[in-house]
């Protein structure tokens, strides 16, 4: 049996940051696992722009964007596996997995980092009632068989969701002659970006409609039109307020769940909230040398921060590795506390030994604020007190800890991360 | 002329076409759809009932037992997956105690082997997941869970090993009665047959209709389900109902054959028959009916939700007989609940009747044993590597959910009835029916089912008919764009 110094599941943008941050962390002895045919992940399907302001200070296309990546892995010669499937990772990091070639193999890792990434909430997790014909696709498939499979999914499309990927497959269906009659969100906000909403559906004339849901789906065999309503605050639609809108095809973009049948299999604790990895300073799940990083850990809205994190597991994987981590000199943890107004964090736990000089937390909002503050407690202290304008549940949150303030406070036990409003 | 057309291939028409194909006849079976499994089969709670809901006497409660104790064989026979989990009747009120009991002497009755009254703690020590306001409960034994797309397709697919042929997207508009058998005539031309089994499920009222002054109206009782993600699928471990009513056995929770956990159905009669569309109160329902019986459902876990038809019939039993006015023409009708659990006895009654009006005799070369699709999770790992050295596709992992490989769905497509859509390869090998529905998978199943039927990706369908899964192709493939890098 082979063995490795890390193992890498999944060679999408998390995987291939994290990579290339622990080979140039010193680490030799490098594998990434990848299931589909070419490295790279979602990025591969987003072929519009956008990509990699924070990390390169310029804008590039999904592929553009992973390709940097990709020549990267290319130029350090890391080791990757392509159309290779992960069927089951044992807790002493015993890797399973299947190919046309090797047939079913295991790996001996002695690190794994895990970068499966997330999947789309599929149309029976709404529970939306009707009939149920082809031309209902997530926004994601739709977007795949679009731009990498070079077929048209619908001519007229209504959109449930108004998550980053619907609103931009709202724009690249009406770049390729079909008709987006409406965006529904059953929510009061978007899920998605600003910037979307703007050069994605106002750009268009595209109507969002907030606080809207689909209550109907028509056509025995190929979607002939769906019925939106609007919905309360409990998210009850309400009747009377039904509108009929005739269309061959409806796109769901409503959440992603991070992908972590394998973490859970393999014994990993996961956050209820994120559905990912509970994760410490290092990224390092409940399992010791177990990593996670990017959209298997908690959904990015950028794939920056996705790529930043992920450097950040390649190089806490690699000291692991190299038994430079500080070990068991981490000694007990500080937890991480969601206050008022903070779904969750990433990380939950802080060890200082463990820690590099500045630690990004992020986190995410419950609901939209208006001129409220972000606030960090070290246990009673507020020690960060910021001014946002506005936050959002569709925009990731982060704050920047520095390890030097920590160590001042050799006896804190809990930061406490909470809105306060005016 | 054929010796017999059976008009329907869910699981009744199946059954019977497997059963003739014992003896010496020519056989066609046809399907208004593209695929057998396509109407109430397909539809249903997936249980093989024990045995104790229908009157004593009834044709229900005969078939049923019958078919119970025959599932084993004939899963066996025909490589189907089946397991015999047990049941539970559950009783909330002292007050119904004595409709509990009387519920078990029925069975008893009936033939039911193994029930038993339980108390409030037997109960819930066998489910601790049940209602804690549960007081008794009837524990049925031999109750089990089917796969009924694997119980259907198999028993088609030896059928058709048999002799008997099947035509697809063939619909019987009318039936003439002849001076020698009947003219059946279809979008596909007229089909000659001295017998008919009409076995058309929700439209076996129509079928009947077209040659019998005798009319019969079915009304279809629609059953809306929500099906939940494998996580949750040991909730419980058997199938969980309440006390039954007039209008069927309540909404059930039970594991399902392949460990999701299942939850339906409703029971809503409609005079629409293609109306198996779920609606927000019948879903709505099913949840709260379901939580009544079953404590902490995770209802969040709920991966996709369906309904469908059962046919009832006036009298409340299933109708398995010469139509008096229309000697030769035989009905197979009014199949609701139990049908899945009775097929394998109405597939043997229906043949029972044709055999001793045509003096049938038994063939000498009949196959009674099938092989289903391999499923590579069942072999070891050496047995699997050789698989893969010999047939590369069963390394090539196709659906993330369900594990299923590309070797997988070449052999569905490829063998004796094989699947031509999204949906018959889901039902024949699970790709497409894990949490992510498909979304995955669906585009490199359509890439792989235009690929070996020869057919252009446009033509690809997700349940034949209408149901194209693409509207064309688009403008800008983004293979041929030139890259806009800055470097």
């Amino acid at each position: 049996m082979k063995s490795y110094d890390i193992v890498i599941i999944g060679g999408g943008p998390a995987g291939l940051a994290a990579a290339v941050s622990a080979k140039k962390s010193g680490i030799e002895s490098i594998l990434i696992l990848e299931r589909d045919r070419e490295l790279g992940g979602i990025l591969n399907q987003c072929i519009h722009n956008g990509f990699g302001l924070h990390t390169f200070r310029e804008e590039l296309t999904g592929p553009e964007y992973a390709e940097r990546f990709i020549s990267r892995i290319k130029e350090l010669e890391i080791e990757y596996r392509l159309n290779t499937m992960v069927m089951n990772i044992s807790p002493g990091k015993l890797v399973t997995a299947v190919n046309r070639e090797e047939g079913m193999f295991e790996l001996q890792a002695e690190a794994v980092i895990l970068a499966m990434g997330c999947r789309e909430r599929p149309r029976g997790a709404l529970n939306i009632p009707g009939y149920r014909p082809a031309g209902i696709y997530s926004a994601g498939t739709a977007q795949r068989l679009v731009n990498m499979e070079g077929v048209l999914p619908g001519r007229e499309v209504v959109i449930l969701g108004s998550g980053d990927i619907g609103l931009i497959m709202a724009r690249r269906m009406t770049l390729e002659g079909a008709e987006v009659k409406a965006v529904a969100e059953l929510m009061p906000y978007s899920g998605g970006l600003k910037r979307n909403i703007v050069q994605c559906l106002d750009d268009y004339d595209i109507p969002l409609k907030l606080s809207h849901t689909v209550v109907d789906i028509r056509g025995k065999e190929r979607v002939e039109g769906v019925t939106l309503a609007e919905v309360d605050g409990q998210g009850k639609p309400i009747p009377g307020t039904e509108e009929y809108y005739t269309c061959d095809t409806l796109l769901l973009s409503v959440g992603l769940v991070p992908e972590n049948e394998l973490s859970r299999g393999m014994g990993v604790e996961l956050n209820p909230v994120t559905s990912g990895p509970k994760v410490n300073e290092s990224l390092e799940t409940s399992l010791e040398g177990v990593f996670a990083c990017g959209n298997v850990l908690h959904v990015h809205d950028l794939v920056d921060f996705v790529s930043e994190e992920a450097a950040a597991a390649g190089r806490h994987a690699a000291a692991y590795v190299k038994n430079t981590d500080g070990g068991k000199a981490k000694g007990t943890a500080v937890k991480l506390r969601t206050g008022a107004g903070v779904r969750y964090t990433v990380p939950e736990s802080i060890h200082t030994a463990g820690m590099e000089d500045v630690l990004p937390l992020r986190f995410r909002v419950d609901r939209v604020y208006k001129n409220c503050y972000v606030s960090v407690y070290f246990d009673e202290e507020r020690v960060l007190h910021r001014k946002r304008r506005i936050a959002a549940p569709g925009e990731m949150e982060e704050v920047r800890l520095e390890r030097e303030a920590l160590l001042r406070c050799p006896d804190l036990k809990q930061i406490t991360v909470k809105i306060e409003e005016e | 002329m054929y010796d017999i057309v059976i008009i329907g291939s869910g699981v009744s028409g199946a059954a019977a076409a497997r059963e003739l194909s014992r003896y010496q006849a020519d056989i066609c079976v046809l399907e208004k759809e593209e695929d057998v499994c396509c109407g109430t089969s397909k539809a249903n709670s997936a249980i093989v009932h024990a045995g104790y809901d229908a009157a004593a006497g009834s044709l229900k409660a005969k078939l049923n037992v019958r078919g119970n104790a025959k599932m084993e064989s004939l899963a066996r026979e025909l490589d189907f997956p089946f397991r015999r989990t047990g049941s539970l009747v559950l009783c909330f009120e002292e007050s119904d105690l004595p409709e509990l009991e009387a519920l078990c002497d029925r069975g008893r009755a009936n033939g039911v082997k193994g029930l038993r009254i339980l108390t409030r703690e037997e109960t819930l020590d066998m489910e601790p997941n049940a209602a804690e306001d549960v007081c008794a409960s009837l524990y049925a034994p031999s109750a089990g869970i089917v796969c009924p797309f694997g119980l259907n397709i198999a028993l088609a697919e030896n059928a058709c090993a048999n002799g008997v042929e099947f035509k697809f997207q063939t619909e019987v508009k009318d039936i003439k009665k002849m001076e020698e058998g009947f003219e059946l005539y279809t979008n596909h031309g007229i089909f000659e047959a001295r017998y008919v089994v009409n076995a058309a499920g929700i439209y076996g009222d129509v079928i009947h209709n077209m040659v019998s002054g005798k009319k019969i109206h079915l009304t279809a009782r629609r059953g809306d389900y929500c099906l939940l993600d494998k996580e949750a699928g040991n909730h419980v471990t058997r199938t969980i109902f309440p006390l039954p009513d007039k209008m069927g056995k309540g909404v059930l929770v039970t594991p399902t054959i392949h460990g999701n956990l299942l939850m339906g159905p409703t029971a809503i009669e409609t005079e629409e028959k293609e109306g198996t569309n779920t609606t927000r109160e019948g879903l709505d329902q099913v949840l709260k009916k379901a939580g009544r019986s079953v404590r902490n459902l995770p209802v969040r876990q709920v991966i996709t939700s369906f309904a469908g038809l059962r046919a009832h019939a006036p009298g409340d039993d299933f109708i398995i007989e010469e139509a008096e006015d229309a000697p030769g023409f035989i009905d197979c009708i009014g199949i609701e609940s139990p049908g899945i659990a009775s097929c394998p006895a109405i597939g043997e009654m229906t043949a029972d009747i044709l055999r001793k009006k045509m003096g049938l005799k038994e063939k000498t070369d009949f196959i009674s044993t099938r092989k289903g699709i391999l499923n590579p999770n069942t072999l070891s790992i050496d047995e699997r590597n050789a698989l893969i050295r010999e047939k590369p596709a069963y390394g090539n992992l196709i659906c993330r959910c369900e594990m299923i490989s590309e070797g997988e769905i070449l052999d569905a497509i490829h063998r004796p009835l094989g699947a031509k859509s999204l949906d018959g390869i889901k039902r024949r090998t699970r790709a497409g029916m894990g949490r992510c529905q498909g979304g995955f998978c669906a585009p490199r199943v359509m890439e792989i089912l235009a690929r070996e039927l020869g057919t252009d990706i446009r033509d690809i369908t997700k349940s034949g008919g209408a149901s194209r899964m693409l509207a064309g192709i688009s403008q800008i493939p983004h293979r041929n764009i030139e890259p806009l890098g800055k470097e």
